[in-house]
């Protein structure tokens, strides 16, 4: 325990929020996948007069939604979201959840099936600390608020940006914005982002929606 | 039991001891047009309430009865002193629909027997009872009755209506019907229509009682004995419905009623715990309840499909700026999770505000009487914050209509 271990960005971060709620149009309407207590939500409902819905695995967390106001559906990520229609939404949101769902692709092709536009922030596994401290003391990362070790950590995939960007490729997603978070703050162009950013927040959208617009 | 009633103290928790009131309303030329275009009046209402009204009027939860219910939610009734209301853990002073703070309406539906106008009420044009002379009743008719009757007791809006089966029917039914009488929609163990194997389990049951020769065409009343038998197997049919596998499992499992091997003797027709507790149940069903209400509802309920009647379940409800929540049950297989989750694409769909969950219970059907706790957890925050919505609307509307007279 001498030893200070490298922690992962503490998912209820206000920061995020800030920065997703910068990136979330007036009026818009807006699905969070895990939406935890729904206090994003609930902000983006009064601040931004968006039409909210949230999704949430756990039960007490739904309780503490629907006492905020904020519609919330039980479901859990993994097991689907066939129950959201097909463009109900103008705005997914996936907030430091996409590592911890079984199916990360599946989930990704889901929230761009029932919105126009995805924001996801991941983690970035491929930060200079988590380098060092997998090459030196060959230790996996734990983070702060979460502070399981690998054997029951709900982070079940570790990627990089150069991995999600390759899986945006491979799904046909667009990556309208990449931002990298550093030190807590949005730094759009920053040097080295895949070595220096504890976090990734990406604006994303169909690939195939210039095509077929194109050959309409 | 009445003897003793001097001595029952209801529980400290309950509401304590409650009285059914009645009222008639539809009356000449205000009869009640009903679904099938025939027009119906004058028909008396049983209901009962609970708590206080505010005075701003914005207290008020109504509570649908499900297929065999009645208007007695909670509390006892003195002389009957054997069983409280059917609800009696959810309604009351600090439970879930907490009677301190909320003014609790139920009343029996149209068609019922238990005090509102049914077949075995009194047809006034021919001084006998209605039987299969009362006119057909749709779920969107019981709505119409109490929508009247929260308008008579002076509620413009409520602040919840909610209900479990038939009732969770009704419930959806009010806010396609009335969108602005209600702030929150329960809607529990329910869906938009009832399943075709639904339907299959209420054809049996008017079978039974169609069949039975003390049925008579429903000219039973004056007979020393109706169709009670058929009502019996009606209702034994219906009871396992309302179970599940694992609950009928650790309730009874194969044990024997009276005795520990097998007798081998076919005059002996329940040898097994779980028939014995069917007949108990049919017995005592028939000696409450109607024969002829029995079809008139199942009738009803089978009727009853949002998408039939307005093009679509988005379309029946996008008018609701209501708060809905929807709840089903894993072990239900009578109103299976996924015709719940039906309902609540078509509410997103519709850009309504919509709470789900799906909570793990292994008692089947009957699992939102008898799971208080999740629902309570469910139902507190809803009652709560709708209300704080309604009191931020009025307010809203006073200061809209005072900055209008000063611009007048």
């Amino acid at each position: 325990m001498g030893k200070k271990r490298y922690c992962m960005p503490d998912p209820q971060a206000a920061i995020t929020d800030e920065l997703l709620m910068q990136q979330i149009d007036r009026g818009s309407r807006v699905i969070d996948l895990g939406c935890g207590d729904g206090r994003l939500l609930e902000k983006l409902r009064d601040d931004h007069g968006c039409s909210v819905q949230g999704v949430e695995l756990d039960l007490s967390e739904i309780y503490t939604c629907i006492g905020r106001g904020v519609p919330a559906i039980a479901m859990d990520l993994d097991q689907g979201l066939s129950t959201i229609p097909d463009d109900a939404f103008d705005i997914a949101v996936l907030s430091q959840t996409l590592q911890q769902v079984r199916h990360p692709a599946a989930v990704l092709s889901e929230m761009l099936r029932i919105s126009r536009r995805a924001l996801v922030v991941v983690p970035n596994f491929a930060h200079w600390r988590i380098r060092k401290q997998v090459a030196l003391s060959g230790r996996t990362p734990v983070t702060q608020s979460l502070p399981y070790s690998w054997y029951n950590t709900p982070n079940l995939h570790f990627m990089s940006m150069a991995d999600f960007r390759e899986l945006a490729g491979r799904l046909n997603v667009r990556i309208v914005h990449e931002i990298p978070i550093i030190a807590g703050r949005s730094r759009r162009r920053a040097w080295l982002p895949n070595v220096r950013a504890e976090s990734l927040f990406y604006i994303l959208e169909r690939g195939d929606a210039d095509d077929s617009s194109t050959s309409a | 039991m009445a003897n003793d009633d001097s001595e029952f103290i209801p529980d400290e928790d309950s509401i304590g001891f409650v009285e059914t009131q009645q009222v008639t309303l539809f009356e000449a030329p205000n009869e009640l047009c009903l679904e099938s275009g025939v027009r119906f009046g004058p028909i008396d209402i049983a209901y009962e309430t609970y708590g206080t009204l505010s005075p701003e009027k914005d207290n008020a939860i109504f509570v649908c009865h499900a297929l065999t219910g009645d208007a007695h939610v909670a509390g006892w009734h003195a002389g009957e002193t054997k069983k409280p209301g059917w609800w009696n853990d959810f309604v009351g002073p600090g439970k879930g629909l907490d009677t301190n703070e909320y003014f609790v309406i139920c009343a029996n539906v149209l068609s019922g027997c238990t005090g509102t106008t049914g077949p075995s009420s009194i047809d006034p044009t021919t001084g006998k009872q209605y039987g299969l002379h009362f006119p057909f009743i749709t779920v969107g008719d019981i709505v119409k009755v109490h929508s009247a009757l929260v308008e008579h007791l002076g509620v413009k809006k409520l602040l919840a209506v909610i209900g479990g089966s038939l009732g969770g029917m009704q419930a959806l039914d009010w806010a396609a019907r009335f969108p602005d009488q209600i702030a929150a929609v329960v809607c529990l163990a329910a869906a938009a229509k009832l399943s075709a194997q639904g339907i299959a389990f209420n054809v049996v049951g008017r079978r039974a009682i169609f069949t039975d020769p003390g049925f008579n065409g429903g000219e039973y009343y004056d007979a020393a004995e109706g169709p009670r038998y058929g009502l019996a197997l009606a209702r034994m049919v219906a009871h396992i419905t309302y179970l599940s596998d694992v609950s009928i499992e650790d309730k009874f499992g194969r044990r024997l009623q009276n005795s520990s091997h097998f007798e081998y003797n076919l005059d002996q027709e329940t040898e097994f715990q779980v028939g014995s507790y069917l007949h108990y149940q049919g017995k005592r069903f028939v000696e409450r309840f109607d024969a002829n209400s029995y079809l008139c509802l199942t009738h009803a309920m089978d009727y009853f499909d949002l998408t039939e009647e307005h093009g679509s379940i988005r379309v029946a409800l996008e008018k609701s700026n209501a708060n809905f929540l929807l709840a089903s049950y894993t072990s239900d297989w009578l109103f299976t999770t996924a015709q719940s989750l039906e309902l609540v694409s078509e509410l997103v769909k519709g850009k309504r505000n919509v709470s789900f969950v799906e909570l793990t219970s292994s008692k089947g059907h009957d699992a939102f009487l008898l799971e208080i706790e999740p629902l309570e957890q469910l139902v507190r925050p809803l009652l709560k914050r709708t209300r704080l919505e309604m009191v931020a609307q009025r307010q809203q509307k006073s200061a809209e209509f005072s900055g209008g007279k000063h611009d007048g």
